[in-house]
């Protein structure tokens, strides 16, 4: 027998999914307009392959294979996936990447809603290890037709210097290293635009607006693009401010990379992040400090992939340690 | 003075449907061919049948007396003959049944002698025992006896009516305080004096305005402090803990009531029965039910106590295509599992479903832990750490996040994406603990009893062993004694062993004092740490011992009520 409540709300998966990849358009549009079109055959690469992994994996798990993947989950994976890996990687990159994700990271761990970590973190990490030089290899703004990504996409060969440039985060940190310059003589390089990378920065912008959204919508709550923001910016405005000479400026940390994109679309995965309204201040600030730090002192010049993992390995601890108070207690919830 | 409101977290605001039901005046319901009158009609009470089959009675006359802390009485409806007294199914998801006095109506309506209460002149414990024997209980959905409620001396110092009535659908309090406001008023009056309260606060959702406005008139008229307040329309509004947080800004924890706080509640529902039950001596004989859903007459009946619930619904006209009946609102109410159940103290609404009204929910999809749950919880839980706990049978964590304070309003699996009904794994979960405290507490005490058993038989033992060595000490003594030297002497037992009439004796003694010796060490060694759970399991489990008081959850016996706590007035 069915018991109360007999009345539910219209929600689903597949509405919130849906809505998240909508949000996600005004960054792609941005993209396509800046970069290339590029980025639509990855999208489409990557979803297609999630969908036959997820439904392979489905009926080798004999679980229902329609409605799961109705769920839209396993396209939002891709999307996030071939949205970090630069456009003009090879095809089969990007299905080994998303195979990664959606095999590996979501259903050896059980599927959706089981996975510890962020499935397109995984992806990427598993990636920037494995092909460090493809995974370095970022198009300049406007500087490479369709034809040309599209013949790089199907394998073509790669006369590297000729189609690509470093990106902003690279080439500062590469004329750190070499002593090239300070920050504000080395942000004068062609890589580099208003704020951030030359050209990316729009798309930056993109992500933004759809991920306010998304928090207008209510998808998702405003505790972890808040904390990751704020984090970045003043941990990154304090060391800026203490010497401008080696530290990027706060609003170039904000433009650049995939700030903008984890801030809205990846820490705020739920599955895998921290769930109560406190703990999800300390794992978005957490991600945002440890990708910070990656990128002012590790080897990458990108570190909020590997901040994320670290912080998906925190977050039962997180959780346990931020119960929200209950309704007529002092106390809060969950063990002591 | 312009009021301050408080408010309190999560909730939802489902579709309310209440224009059907709440645009008709209440009507009187036609009497039924026979009455089935239950004798249990509050949760843990049955009353004491107090007439015989084949008895003529009068309307009003007592039925069943009222047993125990937490009985009622209960009367005759009308009058007419009593032709049985058999177990009937209730009205509860259990479908159990229990006994009920069958009434054949003889269409006369004749009244029993009966006269107004006067409270002043009877004072305090008089008026709760008159409640009592006019079997006033909770009208919101609990049936929780009135005079229990005004037993308390804990200086209640705020009286609050729930008119909030949050559940879609139903409108039977709406109707009643569109009518009879003046009478809803004149019962908080004579509550409140009882209580001894002050401040008396009328709490009525704002999607009532006629309520509101009909209620406003007759406190103006009725002069007096009161103060009708609207509150939002959020679901759960009614709740009696959420209702208090939003009017008095006080919390109420789990486990505990609104009276140690100087609160005490009660529905708008009551307060007119109370007000009939002084004012005109009237025993609780019906109650207004709102028939609505799927049906083409949907309105409010005051209709008879023990009316069968399938005549009552034919007043209604259910639609064809009715698949099954709510008894209660669609976030707390339950399906009623046959429709030949009699009409309890309890019952505030039916609802005829159909596939089309409330549609089957969709299948049941793997938790993402998005948290809307969280945010729609007012108990401000984090219900997902309760399902997955739940489901993993992992009771212990469940406890530790409060699974307790859940009061079942069904708010998390009204918003949940996922369409997990969450509310049957918080009710899985509570019944499994349950279940197994019940099974510890019948442990605890068989152990006790064998350890009681072993304590009496080494007692025993070692009083015989005791008498055993007095008594050699004894013999001992006389044939010392004969020869004249002194029984004190170190060598005196040894002297006493030599002879060959106190050998068997002497060893009788050596071997009681031995046995005492061991005893000695036995008591004096550490008591063996008992099995089971640990010590802060166990003071958990006495921290939560008020909850079958509270009613956190519903049991077979509750007669209708899902919940003492929250069902009182969510409905």
């Amino acid at each position: 027998m069915i018991h109360a409540p007999y009345i539910r709300k219209p929600a689903s998966i597949q509405r919130m999914m849906g809505l998240v990849l909508a949000a996600l358009v005004p960054g792609i549009a941005a993209y396509v307009a800046e970069i290339g079109a590029g980025i639509l055959v990855n999208l489409a690469i990557a979803s297609l392959t999630a969908l036959a992994a997820e439904a392979l994996v489905l009926a080798l798990r004999k679980r229902p294979v329609a409605i799961v993947l109705a769920d839209l989950s396993a396209v939002l994976s891709a999307w996030l996936v071939a949205l970090c890996l630069p456009p003009i990687v090879p095809w089969w990159l990007t299905v080994i990447a998303v195979l990664i994700a959606i095999v590996v990271a979501k259903h050896l761990y059980g599927g959706l809603g089981q996975n510890p970590f962020n499935p397109a973190m995984v992806a990427y990490c598993a990636m920037i290890v494995a092909y460090p030089a493809l995974m370095s290899q970022w198009p300049p703004a406007g500087g490479l037709g369709f034809d040309t990504q599209l013949g790089l996409i199907l394998g073509g060969a790669r006369d590297i210097d000729a189609i690509t440039g470093a990106t902003a985060l690279d080439a500062l940190r590469t004329g750190l290293h070499q002593g090239a310059g300070p920050v504000d003589a080395l942000m004068q390089g062609p890589a580099f635009g208003l704020l951030g990378g030359h050209g990316w920065e729009w798309i930056a912008l993109g992500y933004l607006v759809g991920g306010l959204a998304l928090v207008a919508t209510r998808v998702i709550t405003w505790h972890m693009p808040a904390a990751f923001i704020a984090t970045l910016a003043l941990v990154s405005g304090l060391f800026w401010l203490i010497d401008p000479a080696r530290f990027a400026p706060p609003l170039f940390h904000l433009a650049s990379g995939g700030a903008m994109l984890a801030a809205f679309f990846i820490v705020t995965d739920p599955v895998s992040g921290a769930t109560t309204p406190r703990g999800k201040l300390i794992f978005a600030a957490g991600t945002a400090l440890l990708a910070w730090t990656i990128r002012s002192f590790g080897a990458y010049p990108e570190g909020i992939a590997f901040g994320v993992l670290l912080m998906n390995l925190c977050v039962p601890l997180i959780d346990m340690k931020t119960q929200p108070r209950v309704f007529g207690r002092r106390d809060r919830g969950g063990p002591r | 003075m312009i009021a301050r409101l408080f408010s309190f977290r999560g909730g939802v605001a489902p579709e309310a449907y209440k224009d059907a039901s709440a645009g008709m005046p209440i009507r009187r319901a036609p009497l039924p061919s026979r009455l089935i009158v239950p004798l249990r009609q509050s949760p843990r009470a049955t009353a004491r049948c107090c007439v015989e089959v084949g008895q003529k009675v009068l309307k009003g006359q007592r039925i069943g007396e009222a047993e125990g802390s937490l009985g009622t009485a209960v009367h005759a409806p009308t009058s007419g003959t009593v032709t049985g007294f058999d177990p009937h199914t209730m009205a509860h998801p259990s479908g159990l049944a229990t006994r009920c006095v069958v009434i054949e109506p003889d269409g006369e309506e004749r009244w029993i002698e009966h006269r107004p209460f006067d409270v002043k002149a009877a004072g305090r414990d008089a008026a709760r025992a008159w409640l009592r024997d006019c079997g006033v209980v909770g009208l919101g959905g609990a049936a929780f006896p009135s005079h229990v409620k005004l037993g308390a001396d804990a200086g209640i110092d705020t009286l609050i009516l729930n008119g909030a009535e949050c559940e879609p659908w139903i409108t039977c309090d709406d109707r009643l305080m569109r009518e009879r406001a003046t009478d809803i008023l004149a019962g908080a009056r004579i509550l409140a004096d009882l209580a001894g309260a002050r401040r008396l606060l009328v709490g009525i959702e704002d999607n009532k305005p006629e309520a509101i406005a009909a209620m406003r008139a007759a406190a103006h008229d009725a002069g007096g402090e009161v103060r009708i307040q609207p509150v939002p329309t959020r679901y759960p509004m009614g709740g009696e803990k959420q209702l208090i947080r939003v009017l008095t800004g006080i919390e109420i924890p789990h486990g505990r009531l609104g009276a140690e706080h100087g609160v005490q509640c009660f529905n708008v529902g009551t307060a007119h029965a109370a007000y009939r039950a002084v004012a005109h001596g009237e025993p609780l004989l019906d109650r207004i039910v709102t028939l609505t859903g799927n049906v083409a007459r949907p309105g409010n009946w005051e209709a008879a106590i023990g009316t069968p619930l399938d005549e009552l619904v034919a007043f209604a006209g259910p639609g064809a295509d009715t698949d099954r009946y709510l008894m209660g609102g669609p976030m707390m109410g339950f399906a009623l599992p046959r429709l030949d159940v009699p009409l309890t103290k309890a019952s505030n609404c039916i609802i005829a479903a159909s596939p089309s009204l409330m549609p089957p929910p969709p299948p049941e999809q793997p938790c993402i832990r998005c948290g809307e749950c969280a945010r729609a919880c007012p108990a401000e839980l984090q219900p997902f750490e309760l399902y997955w706990f739940s489901r993993a049978r992992n009771f212990d964590k469940a406890r530790a996040y409060h699974l307790f304070d859940c009061i079942e309003c069904g708010c998390c699996a009204y918003v949940c994406p996922a369409h997990i009904p969450l509310v049957d794994y918080y009710r899985f979960a509570k019944g499994e603990i349950q279940a197994r405290e019940h099974d510890q507490a019948a442990a605890d005490r068989a152990r006790e009893r064998f350890e009681f058993r072993n304590l009496r038989q080494a007692r025993d033992k070692e009083e015989k062993a005791a008498r055993l060595a007095a008594k050699a000490a004894e013999t001992r003594a006389r044939p010392a004694a004969g020869s004249g030297t002194a029984a004190a002497s170190p060598s005196a037992a040894q002297q006493a062993a030599l002879l060959p009439a106190s050998a068997e004796d002497k060893k009788k003694a050596l071997i009681a004092a031995a046995l005492a010796r061991a005893q000695a060490q036995k008591a004096a060694a550490p008591p063996r740490k008992a099995d089971g759970p640990g010590a802060a399991t166990r003071a958990e489990s006495a921290a939560d011992a008020g909850r079958r008081q509270a009613g956190s959850t519903y049991t077979p016996d509750d007669g209708g009520a899902t919940s003492a706590e929250a069902g009182d007035s969510a409905r």
